[in-house]
């Protein structure tokens, strides 16, 4: 045996160990966008701001974290968390203190059997709603609502305008969605229970995003969930039916907050969901999905056009 | 590339976080799967149970897995160590069989020379037996450093970012540059394991560096192939 | 363990089982993809792998390619796919068939190199031509490592299906899915034991396969 083989081996042992240990500490915040290092802040704390998977909710977390960094606070981005059933525990629980949400979806999570459905009421049910230690900020003009969505020439072989419409469909439809829909009160089931029809499912994972449009062009689906924001129904001539019985609520851009942001960072919130507008919104998703801008840029490039400083 | 060219930051942060997801599990299964390997060995009649509830541990999907963590370790599920403790799980399973082997195929002959010559079973482990479980081991952990790359990316269905970040990413927002981009680091940072695995068992076993030109019908090393891509 | 008390409860409800998105339908649907892509693996890759075993030509490539689609993660494969095929299972079963072909492969060239030299040129000796040579001797005496690589991608392809459910109404995976985004844990739960439990099965019967064949070899056998 070769005598340093020993040594040698032990080295590379103790190494490996330290090696592991040292990269187990530092990948608790798995975080790659944390440049999170700015200097004074006012209440001391590091507000935590968190965003759905999904590149629109990003782009406006993102545009709270900039306006807040710029303020000389100290933020954590904790971003793309995934679906509402996943990150609204952890907002509960205090690991998250900023998240932009959606007040009907949001109102729904917490309270399914709500009778709200217009604008005003969704979100005063949603402040009642809200678990101690939340707080609901003021809500935008900007609205991303779930709809669903037929091809142009579908709608014109049935003469679609409303989901009502959809009884005179004689075949069995196919909706496309994110799994999650199956289960919630405006899935397959809602449908049945307000308009009479019970489609078929099929999951589509990627939040009505270009898979799901191409589903809808194959016909491989007949109806999709897509949001109003989505720049994608006017750019493929989508026709979103309208929901003449109420199952999806009026669903505006509102921010979720701790008790972690004091007056300033609320008054800079609120000044951001003031200054959001509908058309802004899909012009900020647009963005993101024709010029592929980075969610950082889109941000900064917003903050540049709007003041926000409270 | 318009993609490519304006998020070079995210994509080349996203590559350290990988990294930095890949490393530790890879090493943490070698030090467990050569215990439990070891002792496999060692312990003849716990050898047939412990491989085979070992190996069907990477049966287990990852998905559940990834919840199932938290409730046993008390990590929070989005978390790095949720992660670590995951794919090490996996690189045990692929491990431990090869490890069994590896130590398995050391001659009794030279088991009993070690002991004739006086060495103490601490000894006989670091000197003889692992040096020469050394190469099989070595193949069997380049299969685990391929296979735990390409498992990071599926954290990024429940929110773990990773490469895998750019498939959710580029999925919803129909970039397929953003995709392909993630496709091809992950098999780079892949090769870059799996050369480091090489080069570091080249250092540590001077003496299986490759000869010259060896016979063809040479004894070919099965493959400790029940690796692959993520799931 | 509320969480897995509540997994067997699901799996014990007998509601979860009928209909078109029951644990009947899904565990037929998940079968059948895992067996349709280990049959197309199999066709591209044992003709492959048997080629350039009893040849010995291309095998450094072969190795590298193996190894090179091995690194291929399955995620964003299927995502790409899927982008420029549309939904159902075209794009899954694409995306699992490249999984399953590195270990078949590797299965087939290593088992064939294994035989023996000697049943090699004795069988020559005896005038077989190639392609008896191939069919009668090689082939049956890899039989076991060939199965072993089999196993390998059987095991892999049974975990990986469930990514089907990322794109198509298909397979075990629509349990993970569905139960991870509604934070249902016990049905998450439940289909991941559905799976491992499959696994199981054809693990077990693919192993006893594997050993009847090692340890009774076909009388070309060993000199």
């Amino acid at each position: 045996m070769n005598p340093s083989l020993h040594r040698r081996l032990l080295q590379f042992g103790i190494a490996a160990l330290a090696s592991v240990a040292l990269v187990a500490c530092g990948s608790d915040d798995s975080d790659p966008l944390k440049d999170s290092s700015s200097s004074k802040t006012s209440s001391g704390e590091t507000i935590v701001i968190g965003s759905q998977d999904y590149y629109s909710s990003e782009i406006i977390a993102e545009i709270y974290a900039q306006a807040l960094e710029s303020a000389d606070y100290t933020v954590k981005r904790d971003f793309k968390i995934g679906q509402r059933e996943v990150y609204v525990p952890e907002i509960e629980n205090g690991s998250i203190d900023l998240f932009p949400e959606y007040s009907g979806p949001l109102l729904q999570y917490w309270e399914p059997k709500t009778e709200a459905r217009l604008s005003v009421d969704v979100f005063d049910a949603l402040v009642e709603a809200a678990p101690k230690g939340l707080n609901i900020l003021d809500q935008s003009d900007a609205t991303d609502q779930d709809s669903y969505v037929v091809t142009r020439e579908f709608a014109d072989e049935y003469d679609l305008e409303t989901l009502e419409d959809l009884a005179k469909v004689d075949d069995k439809l196919t909706i496309g969605a994110n799994s999650e829909l199956e289960g919630r009160p405006n899935g397959p089931k809602g449908l049945e229970k307000a308009y009479g029809f019970e489609p078929a499912f099929t999951p589509i994972e990627d939040s009505g995003g270009p898979l799901t449009v191409k589903a809808l062009k194959d016909g491989t689906i007949q109806m999709a969930i897509i949001y109003t924001a989505d720049p994608s129904i006017s750019k493929n001539d989508l026709v979103a039916l309208q929901d003449t019985k109420g199952l999806f609520l009026a669903s505006h851009v509102v921010p979720v907050a701790s008790d972690k942001l004091d007056d300033d960072a609320v008054a800079i919130i609120n000044k951001i969901s003031a200054e959001l507008t509908p058309e802004g919104l899909v012009a900020l998703n647009a963005e993101s999905v024709d010029k592929q801008s980075p969610a950082k840029d889109i941000a900064k490039g917003w903050l540049a056009d709007h003041d926000v400083t409270a | 590339m318009n993609w490519l060219s304006q998020n070079t930051d995210l994509v080349f942060d996203l590559t350290l976080t990988h990294l930095r997801l890949s490393i530790p599990p890879i090493l943490l299964s070698l030090v467990l799967a050569i215990a439990i390997g070891y002792l496999a060995h060692r312990q003849r009649f716990a050898r047939g149970p412990v491989l085979t509830l070992t190996g069907l541990l990477y049966a287990v999907p990852s998905l559940p897995l990834f919840i199932m963590i938290p409730v046993v370790f008390g990590t929070p599920l989005r978390s790095g160590s949720t992660m670590i403790i995951a794919l090490t799980i996996y690189g045990v399973a692929l491990l431990v069989r090869s490890a069994a082997d590896a130590f398995g195929s050391v001659d009794r002959s030279v088991h009993e020379t070690a002991n004739a010559v006086g060495f103490s079973p601490w000894a006989r482990f670091w000197r003889v037996e692992l040096p020469l479980a050394g190469p099989v081991l070595l193949a069997g952990l380049r299969v685990v450093a391929v296979s735990t790359v390409s498992l990071v990316t599926v954290g990024a269905v429940i929110g773990i970012q990773s490469l895998g970040t750019l498939f959710t990413d580029g999925f919803q927002r129909g970039i397929q540059a953003e995709i392909f981009t993630g496709v091809i680091l992950t098999i780079l940072v892949g090769y870059l394991l799996d050369t480091a695995c090489v080069w570091t068992g080249r250092l540590l076993m001077p003496w299986t560096r490759p000869r010259p030109r060896t016979n063809s019908r040479a004894p070919l090393h099965v493959p400790a192939d029940v690796a692959g891509g993520a799931r | 363990m509320t969480l897995v008390q509540g997994a067997l409860d699901w799996l014990g409800d007998p509601a979860n089982w009928r209909g078109l998105s029951g644990i009947q339908q899904r565990l037929v649907e998940h079968l059948a993809i895992t067996g349709a892509v280990i049959l197309v693996a199999a066709l591209i890759a044992l003709p492959l792998g048997i080629l350039v075993g009893h040849t010995r030509r291309g095998r450094g490539t072969v190795v590298a390619l193996t190894s090179g689609v091995r690194s291929i993660p399955t995620l964003g494969l299927l995502t790409i796919l899927a982008l420029n095929l549309g939904i159902g299972l075209t794009a899954p079963v694409l995306a699992l068939i490249v999984l399953a072909i590195p270990p078949l492969l590797a299965g087939a060239y290593a088992g064939i190199e294994s035989v023996s030299v000697d049943a090699v040129d004795a069988s020559r000796g005896i005038g077989m031509t190639e392609w008896q040579l191939v069919r009668a001797v090689e082939v049956p005496l890899a039989l076991p490592v060939i199965v072993g690589g089999l196993r390998s991608a059987t095991l892999q392809v049974v975990a990986t299906a469930t990514l089907a459910a990322y794109v198509a109404d298909a397979g075990l995976g629509r349990f993970l899915f569905s139960g991870l985004k509604q934070r249902q844990y016990s049905e998450m739960l439940g289909g991941a034991i559905l799976v491992a439990t499959l696994a199981l099965v054809l693990e077990t019967a693919l192993a006893l396969m594997q050993r009847v064949l090692t340890t009774v070899p076909p009388d070309t056998g060993r000199p």
